[in-house]
C-alpha cells in the first residue's frame, strides 16, 4: 500500500498523509476499543485508500495545470485553441475562444473570460459534491464499520449459543439416557416386587396349607391320645372329697330339661333386654337434655330479637311483619314445651324447623343490623344531640372533680389525726398493751402464789391440828400411864383384886393385853402413828418440804405434758409408744421398727417430710 | 405410709381374698392364709408339691391350690380346715385350673389343650369340654358369673362358646371371622363380647350375648395389628392398643372410633405433666443431710429417687426394636382403666420406662411419667385414681391426678426389690411382691385421715 501511495502522490501529498494515517490511527483506535482481533483490520484498512484515491485526483488536477502552462506557448496559440475549445465543447460550454482577429497573438478577452468562470463555477460545484460525496463516504465507511463489527460480534455469539444449544443437547441426551435406564431398572424392581409378592403369596398360601394340615393333625392326635386315654380308664383321674358341700346358694341342682334350657334362653333375652333398655333410657336422658338446651337456646333467640324489633317497628312494614312473626313463634314455642315430652317425629321436625326460623330471622337481624351500623358511619350521623353529650360530660367532669376535692379533704383529715395521735396515744397503747401483758403475767404469778398460799395453810392448819391431836394423845397416854402406875402401885397393894376388875372394865383394849405385849403394842401404835404422819406428809407436802414446792412447769415437764425445748422429738417419742402400743395390741406381728424412714419425694410435700418422719 | 414386717412367698402366689379379709400366700409346699388386718397365721395347709398356681373361690371358702407337674389339683376350705378335695388329672396332665364363678366347680385344662374338665364338689361330677383354643386368653367370665366364653377351634376354624355358668349349659356356639383368634372378653355389663384376631391382621369383633356380630373394626392391614384389648369398668369405651404404638378407643354405641392416643417420641404440648425420676443426690444442705442421716442409715444404699417436673419439649427414651426377632418389643402391650373409667393408663412397649395417662373425660394425654428403669407392673387402686407402678427396684411409685410420688421399700437387708404389686380390693393396703418375699404397704394411715 505504501508504495501505491508514493506513486501515486508526491512530496507535497505527504502532509495529507499524514492527516489521513491520523485518521486511520483513531480508526484503529475506534477498532481496538471494540476489542475485535486483528485480523478484522484488513477490512478496516480498505477505507483510508479510497480516500487517498479521491485525494489523488485532486493533485493530478493540480498538476495537469501546471502542465498547461507549458501547454500552451506563442506557437501553439490556434492548436490549443481549438483544442480548448474542443473541451469546452465537450464539456457542454458555449462560448468558444477565438483568435482576435487584430493580433496574431491576441485571444478576444470576452469568451475566454466567460469561459474561465464557467470553468471555475463547474470546478466550485464539483468540489462541493466532492466534499458531499467525501462526507458521505465518511459516513458510509463508519457505518460499515459498526455494522462490520456488530456483525462480528453478533457471530461470535451466535457461536457461543451454538455452543451452548450444542451443551444442552449433550445434557438432555445424557438425561434421556439416565431416564432410560432408571425406567428399565424400575421395570426390573416392579417385576421382581411382583415376582416376590406372588412368592409371598404362595408362600402364605402354603404356610396357610401347611399349617391347617398341621392342626388337623394334631386334632387327629388329641383325638387320639384322648381316646386311648378314655379307652386306658385311667384309675388315676379321679375326684377324691371328704364330703360333698352344698352350692353357694343353698340350692339344689335342677335337672336338665327343655324347660330349664328355655329358662336360659329367657334369662339371656332377658339381660340383652335390660342392657337395650338401660342404654335407651341413658340415650333418651342425654336426647332429652340436648332438646332442653335447643328449646333454651331458641327462646334466647327470640328474646334477642323480638326487643329490638319493638322500636324499629314504626320504621318499616317489614319490621313490624317480622315481628308479628316472632309473635307467633313464641306461641309455638310456648306450645313446643308440651312438644318437648312427646318424642315423635313430627314434634322434632316442628322444633328443628322453628329453630331453623329463627337462626335465619337472627341473621337477617344481624345483617340488617349491620348495614344500619355501616349507613351510620357513612352519614356520620350522631344519634344522641351533640349538646346533651357535652352537657352530660360537663356534668360529669364536674363530679368527678368533687368527688376528688372530698377524698382529697378526707384523705388529709385523716393524715391530721393521725399525726396529732400518733406520738403520745399510741405510745400510750403501745405501754399499755406492754403493762397489760405484765399485769397478767404478775396476775398469773400472783394466783398460783395465792395458791401456794392456800396449800401452805391448810398444811399447816393439818400440821397444827396433827400437833394437838399428838398433844391430846400424849395427854391420854399419860394419865393411861398415871392410872396404870397408879393401878400397878394399888396391885402391890392389898387391895389389888377389887381394883382390877375395875380397871379392866373401865380400861380400853390395851390394858387387857399382857404387860410387856401391851408395852410393845403401845410403842407400835405410837410408831404406827407417826408412819401415818410421813405419808400424809408426803402426800401432801409437809410444811418443811412446801417450800421447795417445784414450779408447775417442772412438774409438767416430769409428766411430758408439755414439750420440750426439742418438741418433735418428744412429740416423736410419745407418738412411738402409741404405735407401740397399738402394735402390741395387734400381737406384734406388724410391729415393724422405725415405722416409716422420712423417704418421700414428693415435690409438693418435700415440706411436709419432717413431719411425717 | 407403712410397710408391714416382709415374708415369705414363692411363685408370686400371694393373693387378698374376695371379701378383702384374709391373705393367702403359697411357700413352696405350704399354704398359709393370714388375717389382712392382724397378718397374723389363721391357718396352714401343706399340699403334696410345691404350688404352681393359686386362687380363692368367689365366695372365700375355699382356696385351690393347683400343682401342675404333678398334674394335681386340692382344695383347701377356711372354714373347716379338716375338710379337703383332692383332684387328680391323671396322665392327661394340667396346665391350668380355675375356679367358677360359683366357687363349686373347678375348670381344669389339660395338657395340648386336649379338653376342659369341669369337676363339681357339690356332686363329684365330671364334665368335659372339648377342642378347647391354646390362646393367651381363650376363656373369660362375664361379670356377674352366669356366662362364660370359651374359645374353640375345631376343623381350623375359630368358634366362640357360649356357656351357663349355672349348670354348664351351651347356650350358643357360633363362628368367628377371625383367622387365629388369640383373645375374648366380656364388657363388664356382661352384654357384649369382644373378641380380637391375633397380631397377624388387625380385627377386633363384637358379638352381643346371643352371639350376633355387632361391629368389625380393623385399623389398618398388612403390619401387626392387636396387641392389648381392655374394657372400661362403665363398659363405656373399648380400647385397644396395638403394634403401631397407638390406642384406639371405641365407643358403646355406634362401636366406631372415638379417640386415638398416639404415644410420640417427644412430647411437644405443654398441657401434659411429664414427671421424671431422678436419682436422688446424698449432697443435700447440710442441715437437710444430719437430719436424714439418722433416717436413712438403713436405706444408704438404696438409690432414692425423687419426680421431677419436665418442661417441654421432652425426649422420650426410644428403643428401637430388632426386626428380626419374633414378637417384637414395640407397641402397646398393657392397658388399664381406673376405676372411675376417668383415666387410662398405658405401656408403649419400645417405650417401656415411660407410663402414659389419659384422661377419658377430655380424650388427652393427661401425665407422662419417666422411670429409670422398665416398668415391670402397674396398677390402679380399686377405689379411687391411683395409680401404682414398680420397675423391680426397691422403689415403689405412686401417681394421682394431684401428683406424683415416689418411695423406698424399707427392709432390714436393703433390698426388697419388688416385682409386682397389687392392691387390696378396698384399696389400701398395698401388696408388694418381691423375687421370694412379700411386704403391705399402708398408704392411708391414721395420721393422714385426720
Amino acid at each position: 500500500m505504501g508504495e501505491w501511495w508514493t506513486t501515486a502522490t508526491g512530496d507535497a501529498s505527504m502532509d495529507q498523509q499524514s492527516t489521513s494515517y491520523s485518521r486511520f490511527n483513531a480508526i484503529l483506535g475506534f477498532v481496538s476499543s471494540g476489542a475485535y482481533e486483528i485480523s478484522s483490520i484488513s477490512h478496516v484498512t480498505m477505507s483510508p485508500s479510497r480516500q487517498n484515491n479521491l485525494e489523488s485526483l485532486q493533485l493530478s488536477f493540480k498538476n495537469s495545470y501546471n502542465l498547461l502552462t507549458v501547454f500552451c506557448t506563442d506557437d501553439n496559440i490556434p492548436q490549443c485553441i481549438s483544442y480548448i475549445n474542443q473541451e469546452l465543447s465537450s464539456l457542454g460550454l458555449s462560448s468558444f475562444m477565438e483568435l482576435r482577429s487584430a493580433g496574431a497573438a491576441g485571444l478576444s478577452a470576452v469568451p475566454a473570460l466567460n469561459a474561465a468562470f464557467e470553468l471555475l463555477q463547474i470546478h466550485r460545484r464539483t468540489m462541493a459534491t466532492l466534499e458531499e460525496l467525501e462526507k458521505e463516504h465518511y459516513k458510509r465507511s463508519s457505518t460499515l464499520d459498526h455494522m462490520q463489527m456488530s456483525n462480528s460480534r453478533l457471530r461470535d455469539q451466535l457461536e457461543l449459543s451454538i455452543r451452548e444449544k450444542s451443551g444442552l443437547h449433550e445434557t438432555e441426551r445424557q438425561l434421556q439416557l439416565k431416564i432410560k435406564t432408571l425406567q428399565s431398572c424400575l421395570k426390573t424392581e416392579k417385576d421382581e416386587v411382583q415376582k416376590l409378592h406372588s412368592i409371598v403369596a404362595s408362600r402364605a398360601s402354603q404356610y396357610n396349607h401347611d399349617a391347617k394340615r398341621k392342626e388337623r393333625e394334631s386334632a387327629k392326635l388329641k383325638e387320639r391320645l384322648s381316646q386311648l386315654l378314655v379307652d386306658r380308664r385311667d384309675r388315676k383321674l379321679a375326684i377324691d372329697v371328704l364330703n360333698c358341700i352344698g352350692r353357694a346358694d343353698g340350692k339344689r341342682s335342677h335337672w336338665k330339661t327343655a324347660k330349664v334350657t328355655a329358662s336360659h334362653e329367657g334369662q339371656m333375652f332377658k339381660s340383652m333386654l335390660r342392657d337395650y333398655e338401660a342404654s335407651q333410657r341413658s340415650l333418651m336422658l342425654e336426647n332429652g337434655e340436648l332438646k332442653k338446651v335447643l328449646q333454651q337456646m331458641k327462646k334466647e333467640m327470640v328474646h334477642i330479637v323480638s326487643p329490638r324489633q319493638a322500636p324499629c317497628r314504626g320504621a318499616g312494614t317489614d319490621d313490624s311483619k317480622e315481628a308479628l312473626d316472632s309473635d307467633g313463634e313464641e306461641k309455638t314455642g310456648d306450645s313446643s314445651k308440651e312438644i318437648l315430652d312427646r318424642s315423635c317425629d313430627p314434634a322434632r321436625e316442628e322444633l328443628t324447623n322453628s329453630i331453623r326460623q329463627q337462626w335465619r330471622k337472627v341473621r337477617s337481624h344481624m345483617e340488617k343490623l349491620d348495614h344500619q351500623v355501616k349507613n351510620q358511619v357513612e352519614s356520620n350521623k350522631e344519634v344522641i344531640p351533640r349538646e346533651t353529650h357535652e352537657d352530660e360530660m360537663e356534668r360529669m367532669r364536674r363530679e368527678v372533680q368533687q368527688c376528688k376535692e372530698f377524698i382529697h379533704t378526707q384523705q388529709q383529715l385523716l393524715q391530721q389525726q393521725l399525726n396529732g395521735s400518733f406520738d403520745d396515744e399510741t405510745a400510750e397503747l403501745l405501754s399499755d398493751c406492754y403493762t397489760l401483758e405484765e399485769k397478767e403475767r404478775l396476775k398469773e404469778e400472783w394466783r398460783l402464789f395465792e395458791e401456794q398460799k392456800r396449800n401452805f395453810e391448810r398444811e399447816r392448819n393439818y400440821f397444827t391440828e396433827a400437833a394437838i391431836r399428838l398433844g391430846r394423845e400424849k395427854k391420854a397416854f399419860e394419865e393411861d400411864r398415871a392410872s396404870w402406875l397408879k393401878s400397878q402401885f394399888l396391885n402391890m397393894t392389898p387391895f389389888a383384886n377389887r381394883s382390877r376388875c375395875s380397871s379392866t372394865d373401865g380400861y380400853s383394849a390395851l390394858s387387857i393385853r399382857s404387860e410387856p405385849e401391851t408395852r410393845a403394842s403401845s410403842a407400835k401404835s405410837q410408831l404406827s402413828k407417826s408412819l401415818n404422819y410421813t405419808s400424809f406428809s408426803t402426800a401432801k407436802p409437809a410444811p418443811a418440804q412446801s417450800t421447795m414446792v417445784p414450779s408447775t412447769a417442772e412438774l409438767n415437764r416430769a409428766f411430758y405434758l408439755i414439750p420440750d425445748s426439742s418438741s418433735s422429738g418428744c412429740l416423736n417419742r410419745v407418738r412411738r409408744q402409741e404405735a407401740s402400743s397399738t402394735l402390741e395390741d395387734d400381737k406384734g406381728v406388724m410391729a415393724k421398727n422405725g415405722v416409716y424412714n422420712g423417704d418421700l419425694s414428693i415435690f409438693s410435700l418435700e415440706t411436709d417430710q419432717s413431719s411425717l418422719t | 405410709m407403712n410397710f408391714s414386717e416382709v415374708f415369705k412367698q414363692s411363685n408370686q402366689l400371694c393373693k387378698v381374698s374376695p371379701d378383702g379379709k384374709y391373705l393367702a400366700t403359697c411357700v413352696q409346699y405350704r399354704l398359709v392364709v393370714r388375717d389382712v388386718i392382724t397378718l397374723q397365721i389363721l391357718n396352714l395347709y401343706t399340699c403334696l408339691d410345691q404350688i404352681s398356681h393359686m386362687e380363692w373361690s368367689s365366695d372365700s371358702q375355699f382356696i385351690l391350690c393347683a400343682m401342675y407337674k404333678r398334674g394335681l389339683v386340692q382344695v383347701w376350705s377356711l372354714e373347716q380346715p379338716d375338710w379337703h378335695c383332692k383332684i387328680d388329672e391323671g396322665s392327661i396332665g394340667l396346665v391350668a385350673s380355675r375356679w367358677s364363678p360359683d366357687g363349686r366347680h373347678i375348670l381344669n385344662t389339660t395338657e395340648f389343650h386336649l379338653r376342659i374338665t369341669v369337676w363339681s364338689l357339690c356332686t363329684k361330677a365330671v364334665s368335659y369340654i372339648k377342642n378347647p383354643k391354646a390362646c393367651h386368653k381363650g376363656i373369660d367370665f362375664s361379670r356377674d358369673g352366669c356366662y362364660m366364653a370359651l374359645a374353640e377351634r375345631r376343623d381350623c376354624k375359630d368358634y366362640v362358646c357360649v356357656f351357663v355358668c349355672d349348670d354348664w349349659h351351651l347356650l350358643r356356639h357360633f363362628e368367628t371371622e377371625t383367622q387365629d383368634l388369640v383373645g375374648l372378653e366380656w364388657s363388664p355389663n356382661g352384654c357384649v363380647l369382644a373378641v380380637w384376631d391375633s397380631c397377624l391382621e388387625y380385627k377386633v369383633l363384637l358379638y352381643s350375648l346371643d352371639g350376633r356380630l355387632l361391629f368389625t373394626y380393623s385399623a389398618y392391614e398388612w403390619s401387626l395389628g392387636v396387641k392389648s384389648v381392655a374394657w372400661s369398668p362403665s363398659s363405656q369405651f373399648l380400647a385397644i392398643g396395638s403394634y403401631d404404638e397407638k390406642v384406639r378407643i371405641l365407643n358403646h354405641i355406634t362401636w366406631k372410633k372415638i379417640a386415638q392416643f398416639e404415644h410420640p417420641a417427644v412430647i411437644t404440648t405443654t398441657k401434659v405433666v411429664v414427671y421424671k425420676e431422678m436419682e436422688k443426690r446424698s449432697a443435700a444442705g447440710n442441715e437437710e443431710l444430719s437430719l436424714h442421716n439418722l433416717t436413712m442409715d438403713s436405706t444408704l444404699f438404696g438409690n432414692q429417687s425423687k419426680y421431677e417436673i419436665l418442661p417441654s419439649p421432652v425426649q422420650m427414651p426410644v428403643v428401637r426394636p430388632d426386626p428380626d426377632r419374633p414378637n417384637p418389643k414395640i407397641g402397646v402391650s398393657t392397658l388399664a382403666f381406673s376405676s372411675d373409667s376417668r383415666y387410662l393408663a398405658t405401656k408403649n412397649d419400645n417405650i417401656a420406662s415411660v407410663i402414659w395417662v389419659w384422661n377419658m373425660e377430655k380424650m388427652s394425654l393427661e401425665a407422662v411419667l419417666e422411670q429409670m428403669s422398665a416398668v415391670r407392673c402397674f396398677q390402679w387402686d380399686p377405689r379411687c385414681p391411683r395409680l401404682a407402678i414398680c420397675t423391680g427396684n426397691t422403689n415403689i411409685y405412686l401417681w394421682t391426678p394431684t401428683g406424683c410420688v415416689s418411695v423406698q421399700v424399707p427392709s432390714d437387708d436393703g433390698g426388697f426389690q419388688v416385682h409386682s404389686l397389687m392392691w387390696h380390693c378396698h384399696g389400701d393396703p398395698l401388696i408388694l411382691l418381691g423375687k421370694d418375699q412379700l411386704c403391705l404397704c399402708y398408704i392411708n394411715t391414721g395420721n393422714e385421715d385426720k
